[in-house]
């Protein structure tokens, strides 16, 4: 598969690891946070720490737009999806994530109509082909997804559909990445970028990292080269003693970002003054929701949303692990009450989250140094 | 705003702190009876600091290792999806709630047929019911599934299939040209395979149940050879051989179905493996076992062997064959090839001494041209199934919970 | 976030010109191009996907420019090793 499989090689990968290792000051000890599910997901399929000297840590950042989602909207999705009449439309990474009274599987195994689609316009169809049932689309993801759900509000109000409305949950990965630099528990020497946001919002956003708070940040690709050489490029500057926003991705992301991506979301929509996230607390300016000139199409408009707010199980310390706190076989409860086919949080249940990437792929022990807290200023 | 927990997870902890102080009351009597001092396994780990990381992770492998081994419960109160993929909501469904309601020996082994010893003869038998929507996809029909995969569950048990029964749910409305064009499928792959169909049974219930056609087959055949094989019988120095490319028809069905608006030049790879097995088998004693690589795809049955016998299975990735368009689909759908069905292709575990042998014989037959070794058995990591990746690292391979769902994250 | 995979555009569709057919190994699938209006890809061009949407264009020379860094650090690593190999025998 071309552009995939010559950033998959295995012999560009040694090279790699041998440079990044000759980077590594004697006895100092890296940590790494790779701020986007998709990078954990590649991490842990590809088996990319085995190239890692022990000095280098990653650690997994709360980009991943399914686990940030709490348990009271997906009550509510689930609620929207049992009204009368209803089909409720949705990525296959929501399916099983737990409500407080079970997941969208579980709904449908109830009788509930909830439908897995590939893209936002594949809910369109089926809103064509079902004129008498309304068709609501779960929307959710950080801005590498937004603009997909903006352009199909757009072909929805051209086309005057009347029985279509989206459940808008996306995100925005800035305040997310600030709530882990304001947070005192965690000391960082660099962030991997989010590759496929930036194409969107461009690499200008993460200068007040490098700047403001003096972490570098290289934007990365998802294939384990990409990330590999992300990570050279994060060790070069530290050694060079730059801090500096740079674009290892550059193939695909263009500095500027897409214009014509943020204008559609312009149109459709607009920042919630705040926004609950799980484990992360409610943060101001964090996600979207349709402007009032798209109301016809806001679910949250046309149905009555329940509202709820859940509260997180005491055990579950999804928080943590989103916030690169804990690892994930930190949490008490991983692998224990909390697998796969038992989830008691989004991080075990979502096709990106750090726990199911660690429990699916990577429950293995990789020796590891004693890890020394190296005192920096 | 009103607030409200989730009551499962509670009753999940404490059913977990019961097993927990279970286990840990057995370890504590186990180790005075000899006479250790044991505080947990922590402060004697393995080279590190005591509590190093490295250790303290091992610990949680270990913790998990435990809760795995525990006897599955069912938790839903409701059959979802999940059940029928063949991962793990189907596994713990067949022992929770099959295996402990008819336990007997012979149906333990939970292999794709079971042994029976009838008389002076060793017969193989075995039933499956195909339900697959759509009925007519490309390469073929819910017809020649079912007469293929009844046939491929015998031959991979070391039997020679002679005689299948077909039970037919007919829903309400079904054109009866539709079903004469499945029977006659059926009669075409029943004498390629050399078969006969000696018995059936015909029911037909409402509009809107059956999806048009179910069928239910049971199979039996013949066991003609000494051979003890099964997944238990798998040991260190064997090798992993895959007969052909994984998942054609597994993505096929999913392209067919027509939601994702995919096109590819895929076909369904349904096919009777019966006479490339015997092959197989009459020139390698050394089989140890055979499995169909139906729902769940080789990543189940890789898992499957190394639960059975105790042993670690590690295969490379870059040795699993599959088509380009295969690959394609499940790029695109964010799924992995190694979970995804196919009709026509079997696992087999072989003594490593054999293993040229064996991939002569396969490769001598059409079915088998594309047969590769994929990886090999070891002591190491019991249970478990390692995946050296095409990228050079390692992995864990796992069951799913259900079916590889498309994802866009 | 983030399943984006790289696709060929192969057609477009006459009478709609936000969509194009791409192929991605041999598997084709309708996308909508219209966050790409500015710039549109032409036939045989590369495009990253998402969720049925193309995000952004694939450049071909950035791509080949980023093989030959890499093929370039594994050159010297190469070299080293041989220097390593070669000093060994003596």
């Amino acid at each position: 598969m071309r552009f995939v499989d010559e950033f998959r090689d295995a012999d560009k990968a040694h090279a790699l690891a041998a440079r990044i290792t000759e980077l590594c000051e004697p006895g100092r000890q890296y940590k790494f946070m790779e701020v986007c599910g998709g990078h954990t997901h590649t991490i842990y399929k590809h088996g990319l720490e085995d190239y890692l000297p022990e000095a280098i840590t990653l650690v997994h950042g709360p980009g991943c737009p399914v686990c940030v989602i709490p348990m009271g909207r997906v009550d509510d999705a689930i609620h929207l999806a049992s009204q009368p009449d209803t089909i409720m439309t949705s990525f296959g990474d929501m399916m099983r994530v737990p409500g407080s009274q079970g997941s969208f599987f579980d709904a449908k195994a109830a009788g509930t109509d909830i439908r897995m689609v590939y893209s936002p316009l594949d809910s369109l169809k089926i809103a064509r082909k079902n004129p008498d049932k309304r068709v609501v689309f779960m929307a959710i993801g950080f801005e590498t997804t937004t603009p997909s759900t903006a352009m199909t509000l757009l072909r929805a109000r051209a086309e005057g559909l009347e029985n279509f409305s989206v459940f808008c949950n996306h995100v925005t990965i800035i305040p997310a990445i600030k709530a882990i630099l304001d947070s005192p528990d965690l000391r960082l020497d660099g962030f991997i970028g989010p590759g496929h946001v930036s194409t969107v919002i461009g690499c200008r956003p993460y200068e007040f990292i490098a700047a403001g708070y003096g972490k570098p940040v290289v934007v990365a690709g998802f294939e384990p080269l990409d990330i590999l050489q992300s990570i050279y490029m994060l060790m070069v500057q530290l050694s060079e003693g730059r801090c500096e926003v740079e674009n290892q991705y550059t193939r695909v992301v263009p500095w500027d970002g897409n214009l014509a991506a943020l204008t559609a979301i312009n149109q459709v929509m607009e920042l919630r003054p705040y926004f609950e996230w799980r484990g992360l607390g409610f943060i101001t300016h964090s996600a979207m929701r349709l402007r009032e000139e798209y109301r016809a199409f806001d679910a949250e408009v046309l149905f009555n949303v329940p509202g709820v707010r859940v509260a997180d199980p005491k055990a579950c310390q999804c928080g943590e692990v989103l916030k690169g706190v804990l690892k994930p076989w930190e949490c008490k409860v991983f692998g224990t009450a909390c697998t796969p086919e038992t989830p008691i949080g989004t991080c075990m249940v979502s096709p990106e989250g750090a726990c199911a990437a660690y429990y699916n792929y990577g429950r293995m022990n990789r020796r590891r140094v004693v890890e020394v807290e190296v005192g920096r200023p | 705003m009103s607030e409200r927990g989730a009551s499962w997870v509670d009753e999940a902890l404490r059913e977990h702190e019961e097993h927990t102080a279970a286990e840990h009351t057995a370890a504590v009597d186990q180790a005075a009876e000899h006479g250790a001092a044991e505080q947990g396994a922590a402060e004697h780990g393995t080279g590190g600091r005591p509590g190093s990381p490295s250790d303290r992770e091992q610990q949680v492998l270990d913790r998990i290792d435990r809760a795995r081994r525990r006897r599955p419960r069912i938790r839903e109160e409701r059959i979802t999806m999940s059940h029928g993929a063949g991962g793990k909501a189907t596994h713990t469904l067949i022992e929770a709630v099959f295996l402990d309601a008819f336990r007997n020996p012979l149906l333990e082994p939970l292999e794709d047929a079971a042994q029976l010893q009838v008389g002076g003869a060793r017969l193989a038998l075995t039933t499956d019911s195909y339900v697959v929507s759509p009925l007519f996809f490309p390469g073929g029909n819910i017809g020649d599934l079912a007469v293929n995969g009844t046939v491929n569950d015998l031959a991979v048990s070391g039997a020679t299939p002679l005689y299948l029964s077909a039970g037919f749910v007919l829903e309400e409305g079904f054109p009866v040209a539709d079903l004469t064009t499945i029977v006659a499928s059926m009669t075409a792959a029943a004498a390629a395979a050399g078969v006969q169909v000696v018995t059936g049974d015909t029911k037909v219930v409402e509009r809107g149940k059956a999806d048009g056609c179910y069928i239910n087959t049971a199979g039996v055949g013949v066991v003609e050879h000494d051979l003890a094989m099964g997944a238990a019988t798998a040991r260190p120095g064997d090798v992993v051989i895959v007969s052909g490319p994984v998942g054609d028809h597994g993505v096929t069905i999913m392209l067919a179905r027509g939601e994702l608006d995919i096109e590819a030049d895929l076909t369904s790879d349904t096919a009777a493996m019966n006479g490339m097995i015997a092959g197989l088998l009459g020139a390698v004693p050394g089989v140890r076992a055979m499995r169909d690589a139906t729902r769940g795809g080789v990543a189940t049955i890789l898992n499957e062997v190394a639960v059975a016998a105790g042993v670690g299975v590690v295969v490379k990735e870059d040795q699993i064959p599959v088509r380009a368009q295969v690959r394609g689909a499940a790029e695109l759908l964010g799924i992995d090839p190694m979970y995804v069905a196919s009709e026509g292709r079997m696992v087999a575990i072989v003594d490593g001494e054999q293993a040229d042998r064996a991939m002569a014989a396969l490769r001598a037959h059409p079915l088998g041209e594309q047969a590769a070794v994929i990886g090999h058995i070891t002591a190491d990591s019991p249970g478990i199934v390692l995946l050296k990746t095409a990228f050079g690292g390692t992995r864990i391979v796992d069951l799913l919970v259900g079916d590889p769902l498309p994802r866009i994250c | 976030m983030c399943l984006g995979i790289p696709g060929e555009v192969v057609e477009f569709l006459p009478d709609q010109p936000d969509l194009a057919r791409v192929d991605v190994s041999g598997v084709r699938r309708v996308i909508n191009v219209g966050l790409l209006a500015d710039d549109l890809p032409e036939l045989g061009e590369w495009v990253l996907i998402h969720v049925g949407f193309a995000l952004s264009k694939i450049d071909e020379s950035e791509a080949a420019a980023a093989l030959q860094f890499l093929e370039g650090i594994g050159q010297a690593y190469a070299d080293e090793l041989a220097a390593l190999a070669e000093s060994r025998i003596e």
